[in-house]
């Protein structure tokens, strides 16, 4: 697929997503996981990084991209937005390993979606500890909702609190998660 | 941990967003500032006796003028450096022809003056008042625009710092203006100007650090 077409296909998921629609959201999320990857596997090759720093990179950008959706305006195109926090990512993570900064150039944005890479593997991030750290309460919210694949009601009524409280209880996991993501890389 | 698992785990829950979301959480912030700081100019100066009475309220309209629209359009501003992309120059270059407009105005009226009053004119005895309460009236609105900021994405700190500097700064200035008023308009050159630009560098030198995100 072409990057311009790839461009209205990805800024159609993410709008949807804005409004609420969340299989749209995680279709953006899938179809970013994979060019995300190739992005960051091709600049950490350059200077000797391995594949499993580059997953790290691509969950902790999925997570930037999760937590500050509203800071993209949706009057202007998706890749841009998309690239500028890939890139501000990558930086950041290079300058906590205390590799050159000057490796990383500044590329055209579509540079983002020229390569996809579906090789996944695994991060070195352990969802099971992570979720350890969070407070009992909102750990048990979210593995109702996400392992037991509850409604937000339905977890609400299990877990004896409104519909929004569980909202607002997995809101404010997800952000302490993607903090605890961050703290452990510079511990 | 898989990065589907990942997507899984962010797709849960999807929250709409509205479009006005940056803006309208920014701006709160920078006025929650504003009211902490109107709270502290009265616990320090008591109901500005002066405001609107002062000597010359011509200096007093120039000095609203320049700090309410460098508020204004740093305030526009803000909203964009919030964001992952770059910034327009727009706003930038209208801020700098703000401050061209007011160091013109100055030194038409201290050339036009008598070389005698120059001292006076900048001099006069509230400089250092200005110094230290533009700077403190600044740290409210300055640390809210900051918390805010952390929350968004702005991919160019020291810029982003910058504008919240001059922002915070100008806002602190209007309310500061209301309770010793510029005597000429030399001194609101210096004494305005001059620190807001200082605070201004402040901000761009100290946000690297604070907005990491």
């Amino acid at each position: 697929m072409d990057v311009r077409s790839l461009e209205t296909e990805l800024r159609t998921l993410m709008l949807a997503g804005l409004d609420g629609d969340a299989l749209a959201h995680r279709a953006l999320l899938t179809g970013l996981s994979s060019h995300l990857r190739a992005y960051f596997k091709r600049r950490l090759a350059r200077i000797g990084r391995s594949e499993a720093d580059a997953e790290d990179l691509v969950q902790e950008t999925l997570m930037a991209i999760h937590t500050r959706r509203h800071t993209y305006d949706r009057t202007q195109p998706l890749t841009p937005w998309v690239y500028a926090i890939a890139r501000y990512r990558l930086i950041d993570s290079l300058r906590r390993t205390k590799a050159s900064v000057k490796d990383v150039p500044i590329d055209e944005h579509v540079e983002l979606f020229v390569d996809d890479d579906t090789g996944a593997i695994e991060s070195g991030l352990d969802l099971e500890r992570l979720l350890a750290r969070l407070p009992a309460k909102t750990r048990r919210t979210i593995q109702l909702v996400k392992l037991d694949g509850l409604s937000t009601h339905e977890a609400a009524a299990r877990s004896g609190s409104s519909p929004s409280a569980v909202k607002v209880t997995v809101h404010r996991g997800l952000r302490a998660l993607s903090l605890l993501v961050k703290s452990r890389n510079t511990r | 941990m898989k990065t589907d698992e990942l997507v899984e785990l962010l797709s849960i829950q999807v929250e709409p967003v509205r479009a006005t979301h940056l803006r309208r959480t920014l701006w709160l912030s920078l006025a929650v500032g504003i009211g902490v700081t109107v709270c502290l100019m009265l616990a320090l100066f008591g109901v500005p006796a002066y405001a609107f009475g002062a000597a010359d309220l011509r200096i007093q309209a120039v000095s609203f003028l320049f700090t309410l629209s460098l508020v204004a359009i740093g305030a526009q501003l803000l909203v964009t450096v919030a964001r992952p992309a770059e910034p327009g120059r727009k706003a930038l270059l209208l801020m700098g022809l703000v401050f061209l407009v007011l160091l013109a105005a100055g030194l038409i009226a201290l050339t036009s003056s008598p070389r005698a009053a120059w001292h006076a004119m900048l001099f006069s005895p509230q400089w250092s008042m200005c110094l230290i309460c533009i700077p403190l009236f600044a740290l409210a609105p300055f640390a809210a625009l900051i918390r805010a900021l952390r929350r968004a994405a702005p991919t160019h700190p020291a810029l982003t710092g910058a504008t919240a500097g001059i922002v915070a700064a100008a806002s602190g200035a209007a309310i500061f203006s209301c309770c010793i008023p510029g005597s000429s308009l030399p001194f609101v050159t210096v004494w305005y100007g001059g620190v807001i630009l200082l605070c201004a560098l402040a901000g761009a030198v100290i946000s690297p650090w604070l907005l990491r995100w």
